[in-house]
């Protein structure tokens, strides 16, 4: 066994790459990473109310979380918004990426980029006020009060970067002679696009709703500042229960959140996949 | 080019146009598209993101209101009372005050605090992922990023629970004996750098693992060959190669983490205040809009330095390369 | 000739990329007339201009100055789409997402052909390109080889009158590379439809083609068939493009009715052709192919040359000839019916040149 054991570890310092210690510490990185949400989940499952002792397995909270109106009424909150958002974010997106790749660059380029990355650059807190002040000015002076709208206008707008970027990325890989081939063949323009273009650029469409709708259905700053009375979303409602106190419903519906965030994401490393 | 050939459909009838004006023309459509298609971004992006930021420029300059809001009166008051706070006695004698300035430097340490343990930490794991074999690397890409997409907030909650003097941490550290009161972790810089660290570690991580990716292990190779060792390839060959992907995730990290909210908020309690915090109050309990305004556009500034190093860095190494 | 409609013209094209001093001038001035039913291969390295030049054709580029032609008509202004011609790109640029068969029919397709007819016409390009019963597959499943070939029949499906093949070999290996030579030969004189080809591999264009244009930075360094290409290159990059050259400084030592002869600094003398501008006493560059060159066992040292290099290449062997000046030539001589070497290193050679072996080139 030991013998087995050296060989595997001389093997090891042969590969060029090894560093020493990286591979412990990235397995702690993972470990760190994962830790809490695991607990977290864990004790949602947890008979007594506590976060730290077990007693045994138990369903009760989301039996609970799940009979709770208000919880309901920010779900379904949540999953408008998201919805709402992610459509038309993709779609924005969609024309943007079109308009940005595979072009040479043109004057303009460089602005056009830094208006798209606003999200990256400018830190949540400062775009959470500065669209409170924006729309309480609107309605203020103007009188210009779309209500739930308000809302859905503050998501799509930071939802575009996380549609434009799988978009992007998928029309960069795109081969450029299949176009020139379609034209060749006789194809319209619109029927390059149509026929071609568009049909390869579904999945990176796809993966960029994916990315947008996590994005929307997560969002806790900007959400919290622009919300108005009756627009709780589920993050806002678990914000909240967390400020009021630490109870196992927020273990369970944060398991929920959590679970729903999983799912869009293996979903879009699926459709990137193709 | 193809697309612009493709456009010309408009001129069949342009027999006897010249090249050069045909060309001309189908710039012209091919521009007139092009913004066409990227007005709906820009408008949006525009008209709600960006334009709001101007908007607390200028409320920066106004007095507050009663309520809520501000009052259409100019006054540098905002930026004053960052600095100074006026004599109760005598308004207008100024005196120094610390407080903000100790908030704005809390938040600046804690940001570098954990964009280096960040990095400490993303660096190896980015490495560790990019020398996966192909096959099984695209799962270690999902396990490592998979945290980036959940929620913040409950992820912050979750570290909560652990670090409480009741959570986890705290009881096996009890029933293992090492400590015989809990620690306190909760509620110190110590949380909120941990916190921060937790939220952004794949900011880090994902940046990196790109540039590694890239990296071409032949001149690795090359290195061995002349003698050198395991760590001076580290340093001399494979970070300076990494080094677009460390400096994006630098800035990925530090950026949201000196702006954040909800960590220090939900691991600090009331009293570590982070700048993110301290905007937040100004329009919430503390009413006064302005000055919010204020504290965020200096927030920004000193977001728009971090930047502007990262592009001079950047732009530094690309002319390395082209020469 | 004149009256003779070509099916594809250029008339002094130029082509620029780009503006400022960095600006690339691909194309320069260039006219050519290719005639219908020619094989016709555009020739020359990479960046001379031939890929430009068929794009200029098929019209996914536009010249910047000069004008296109096909059939006579001006096609400058039309988009790829509304001009008869297909082109066989060098990546083939299958449609990823579609079977063999859409792939083929997309070209109909968009011409609006009748569905009833297309069906038909898409098994009778599969057969053409012996690939009958691939019609479900999709290009990822397909070989190198294969694509190529779909490639092809997608391209011919539509009857071009001109089919345009950018490179199309040379994805391929040697062994497929020779079949598909043979292969394309055949498909155009089968269908007679003008084949403009494109590509750096001299074999393939001497092999293929009826009429070679051999092309360099942006210009036709020479136009003809095979034979007066390789046989009477008209300078020195074609010349040295174009198999394998000896290129020789001599001085004309006499001239008249058109015919010089030179004498090099090695004391060799030439007969050959004078080019226009040939004086006597002047210094020209002659251009000697090594396999055109007589060696024969020297009696004495005097005005012979010496052999410093063999190498044995199966027929023949190539042997470096050290001269009196200390110049060399390249010089190729079949080998013996035994298989052996005729000469061998160290040996003294009398080297021979028949009349007209040598081209005085264009400087």
């Amino acid at each position: 066994m030991a013998d087995v054991a050296i060989r595997r570890r001389a093997q090891r310092r042969l590969d060029l790459r090894y560093q020493p210690g990286f591979s412990t510490l990235a397995i702690l990185c993972l470990v760190m990473l994962y830790a809490p949400i695991i607990v977290l989940i864990v004790f949602s499952f947890n008979d007594n109310r506590s976060v730290s002792v077990w007693t045994e397995f138990s369903s009760d909270w989301y039996v609970a979380a799940f009979r709770n109106e208000e919880i309901r009424a920010a779900a379904w909150i949540s999953l408008k918004l998201a919805g709402i958002a992610t459509v038309v974010s993709t779609v924005i997106a969609t024309a943007a990426a079109l308009a940005t790749t595979r072009t040479r660059a043109y004057r303009g380029i460089t602005a056009a980029y830094l208006v798209i990355n606003q999200p990256l650059v400018v830190p949540e807190i400062v775009t959470a006020i500065a669209t409170l002040s924006f729309f309480a000015l609107l309605r203020s002076e103007a009188g210009i009060y779309f209500g739930f709208g308000n809302l859905v206008l503050a998501h799509t707008v930071f939802c575009i970067l996380f549609a434009y970027m799988p978009i992007r990325a998928r029309l960069e890989d795109m081969d450029l002679t299949l176009e020139q081939a379609a034209a060749d063949l006789y194809a319209t323009p619109w029927q390059t696009f149509r026929r071609i273009t568009l049909p390869l650029l579904v999945p990176g469409i796809a993966a960029g709703a994916m990315l947008a709708f996590i994005v929307s259905f997560d969002d806790v700053i900007i959400t919290v500042f622009v919300a108005g009375p009756g627009e709780t979303t589920l993050p806002i409602y678990i914000y909240g229960a967390i400020r009021r106190g630490i109870t196992p419903e927020i273990n369970a519906i944060s398991t929920v959140v959590l679970a729903v965030s999983v799912l869009f994401v293996t979903l879009f490393y699926f459709i990137s996949r193709r | 080019m193809s697309q612009s050939a493709g456009i010309s459909l408009e001129l069949a009838d342009a027999g006897r146009a010249g090249a050069t004006e045909i060309l001309a023309e189908q710039e012209k459509l091919l521009r007139r598209r092009r913004w066409l298609l990227l007005s709906p971004a820009l408008v949006a992006i525009g008209v709600f993101g960006i334009f709001p930021l101007f908007i607390i420029v200028i409320y920066s300059f106004l007095t507050p209101g009663e309520y809520a809001g501000v009052n259409w009166t100019f006054s540098t008051d905002a930026y004053v009372q960052f600095l100074f706070e006026r004599d109760i006695f005598d308004e207008a004698t100024l005196i120094f005050n610390s407080d903000y300035l100790e908030i704005y430097l809390r938040s600046f340490l804690l940001a570098v605090y954990s964009t280096v343990a960040a990095l400490i930490f993303g660096f190896p794991a980015a490495y560790f992922m990019a020398t996966r074999p192909p096959e099984t690397r695209n799962l270690w890409v999902f396990l490592f990023t998979l945290p980036f997409w959940t929620n913040l907030l409950i992820r912050t909650y979750s570290m909560l629970i652990i670090i409480r003097d009741e959570g986890i941490v705290n009881m096996v550290l009890l029933w293992l004996g090492v400590i015989d009161r809990p620690l306190v972790i909760l509620y110190t810089d110590f949380a909120v750098a941990l916190g921060l660290l937790y939220s952004y570690l794949p900011f880090m991580v994902l940046p990196i693992y790109a540039s590694l990716e890239k990296v071409d292990f032949r001149l690795v190779e090359a290195g061995y060959d002349l003698y050198a060792s395991r760590f001076r390839v580290l340093r001399r060959i494979i970070v300076p190669l990494a080094k677009p992907g460390i400096v994006a995730g630098c800035i990925l990290v530090f950026i949201p983490a000196l702006g954040a909210f909800i960590t220090p908020m939900l691991l600090g309690g009331g009293k570590n205040l982070m700048i993110g915090n301290l905007i937040s109050l100004q329009f919430g309990g503390s009413r006064n809009w302005p000055f919010g305004s204020a504290a965020a556009l200096i927030l920004m500034a000193f977001v728009m330095i971090a930047l502007m190093f990262y592009v001079r860095t950047t732009t530094r190494e690309r002319r390395h390369l082209h020469g | 000739m004149a009256t003779e409609r070509s099916a594809v013209e250029a008339r002094d094209v130029t082509k620029i990329f780009g503006h400022g001093p960095d600006a690339v001038r691909a194309l320069d001035n260039v006219s050519i007339r290719i005639r219908e039913n020619e094989f016709f291969t555009l020739l020359g390295p990479s960046g001379c201009g031939k890929t430009t030049l068929l794009r200029l054709i098929a019209g996914l580029e536009l010249p910047t100055e000069g004008e296109i032609l096909l059939e006579g008509e001006r096609v400058g202004h039309l988009p790829p789409n509304r001009r008869l011609v297909n082109t066989v790109f060098q990546s083939y640029a299958l449609f990823p997402h579609m079977t063999v068969r859409q792939n083929i029919a997309f070209g109909l397709e968009m011409r609006g052909v009748d569905r009833a007819t297309i069906g038909p016409t898409v098994a009778e390009m599969l057969q053409l390109v012996q690939l009958s019963g691939y019609e479900n597959r999709r290009p990822s499943q397909l070989s190198g080889g294969q694509q190529q070939r779909v490639a092809l029949a997608r391209a011919l499906a539509n009857h071009p009158k001109v089919l345009l093949l950018d490179e199309p070999l040379s994805a391929l290996d040697l062994k497929l590379r020779q079949g598909m030579r043979e292969e394309l030969k055949n498909l155009q004189q089968k269908t007679g439809i003008t084949f403009v080809f494109v590509t750096h591999d001299q074999e393939e264009a001497l092999t293929m083609s009826d009429r070679i244009a051999v092309m360099d930075r942006g210009q036709i360094q020479q136009l003809g068939d095979p034979h007066e290409i390789y046989e009477q290159p008209v300078n020195r990059f074609v010349a040295d493009f174009i198999g394998d050259t000896n290129f020789i400084r001599a001085r004309v030592s006499s001239l008249s009715n058109g015919q010089a002869r030179c004498r090099s600094g090695s004391g060799l003398e030439f007969d050959c052709s004078a080019i226009g501008s040939a004086r006597a006493g002047g210094e020209v560059t002659l251009a000697l192919r090594p396999e055109k060159i007589r060696l024969g066992k020297a009696e004495r040292s005097a005005g012979a040359g010496k052999v410093v290099h063999a190498t044995y290449v199966g027929t023949d062997t190539n042997y470096v000839v050290e001269l009196g000046d200390a110049s060399q030539l390249d010089v190729r001589v079949q080998n013996a019916l035994d298989g052996h070497a005729r000469f061998r290193v160290g040996d003294l050679v009398a080297i021979d040149v028949p009349a007209g072996a040598a081209r005085m080139l264009v400087d």
